[in-house]
């Protein structure tokens, strides 16, 4: 049997999720032989690849380039995680939902700008009006909360995973 | 004073009459979550978090607030109340801008604890995502209202154990939001004494004591004249 096919991506975080996964030290050499890592930060590929069983996905739904590549993750996924308040709630990204993406560009670009204050161009993707939860935007099967969720946690849900259990994360983990 | 007899969880317990479910399954070792209630201050049956089913009654009650009767069979625990009680802390995090993470209150807080005791880890609802402010114009604390239940326990606290009555609901529904005195900014208070016990009973991050938040940590000015004076020594 082949080994399980597992992706990360970083939407709108701060990879604080990445660092924590990072930080589960010789663990990562364990789950590096159990599976195959096809798509993240620690991988040199561009494109989002087809048949992949499990993808944690850091961050919110904030621009239209986040709203482009969930969509085409869940499409190439069979269980997608979020993982970390960033996916599970919006949380610090949701912070602008109540002020509005063009007051937060002018303040973060005009006002407090001193050389050649200006609003960023096509090159940056636009923000959506709302920064949303994963599951607000496509289906998601596993929610691990937590700002970052701890290593041991990721390190048991994606054990979980692997060994084809579903992982339990009620109760075991809170918000921030 | 009679002895009221009842069952709570199937056990056979007693208490006093006029004394509430709460209060007696709390006498017996039986947990039931609750928020808005808070030992020392009158129950005011705000959160619902405490619902209970009672035998024979289709509705919910509220077991602070709900006087035990004989023969009253109690259920603290069920499939049904495990949901409301979860959609009732997921209401509560959905109204206002809960932002653990960043939060005055974080690992410190009793939503933050009942959103894991009750197993929910994430919202179906979406976020109101409310304008809401901060009143930092008191000198020794602050409120935010983007953190607040409205458990009402500040307002209990102020009223009957300090006497001041500084605290107070104003508006309805998602537009209730705390006042001290009629509306006017808390600095300007002239009933509030300072003494704190609002700030000490908050559940949540919505009161609290200034220089405890991330960025605003008091700094330590008399310390720059150290730096002045061994300024280029280590350069």
């Amino acid at each position: 049997m082949s080994k399980p096919r597992l992706a990360t991506i970083w939407l709108d975080g701060c990879s604080g999720c990445h660092m924590s996964l990072l930080d589960m030290d010789e663990r990562l050499l364990e789950i590096a032989d159990r599976v195959d890592i096809v798509y993240g930060a620690l991988v040199d590929v561009k494109e989002f690849p087809e048949d992949v069983d499990v993808t944690l996905v850091e961050g919110a739904i904030s621009s239209e380039d986040d709203l482009r590549k969930i969509h085409e993750v869940r499409r190439n996924t069979r269980i997608l995680v979020s993982l970390g308040d960033c996916a599970v709630t919006s949380n610090v990204p949701g912070m602008r939902n109540q002020i509005g993406p063009a007051a937060i560009l002018e303040r973060a670009y005009l006002e407090n700008v001193t050389i050649n204050p200006q609003l960023p161009g096509p090159m940056v993707p636009r923000l959506l009006a709302m920064s949303r939860p994963v599951h607000a935007v496509v289906k998601v099967d596993v929610f691990v909360p937590g700002c970052p969720p701890s290593a041991d946690l990721i390190h048991s849900v994606l054990d979980d995973l692997i060994s084809g259990r579903v992982p339990v994360t009620a109760g075991v983990t809170c918000f921030g | 004073m009679s002895v009221l007899t009842l069952t709570i969880e199937g056990r056979d317990v007693a208490g006093q009459t006029g004394g509430t479910i709460l209060q007696v399954a709390g006498e017996n070792g039986i947990h039931i979550p609750t928020l808005c209630h808070l030992q020392g201050l009158s129950d005011v049956g705000a959160c619902r978090l405490c619902v209970v089913e009672i035998e024979g009654q289709r509705k919910l009650f509220p077991a602070c607030v709900t006087a035990i009767d004989e023969g009253m069979k109690v259920t603290v625990n069920s499939e049904r109340l495990a949901a409301h009680r979860r959609r009732i802390v997921e209401l509560l995090f959905t109204e206002r801008n809960h932002v653990c993470s960043v939060c005055v209150a974080d690992l410190n807080c009793e939503l933050q604890d009942l959103a894991v005791e009750l197993g929910l880890t994430h919202f179906d609802l979406p976020l109101l995502s409310p304008q809401a402010s901060v009143d930092a114009t008191h000198e020794r604390f602050g409120i935010d209202h983007n953190r607040c239940v409205l458990c009402t326990r500040c307002v209990r606290v102020c009223d009957e154990i300090e006497g001041a009555h500084t605290w107070d609901v104003m508006g309805r529904g998602t537009e209730a939001r705390l006042i001290t005195d009629m509306g006017i900014p808390w600095g300007a208070s002239n009933t509030c004494t300072s003494c704190g016990k609002c700030v000490q009973v908050c559940p949540t991050g919505a009161l609290f004591e200034k220089g405890r938040s991330v960025a605003e940590a008091r700094r330590r000015r008399p310390y720059l004249p150290y730096l002045v004076a061994h300024e280029g020594r280590t350069r």
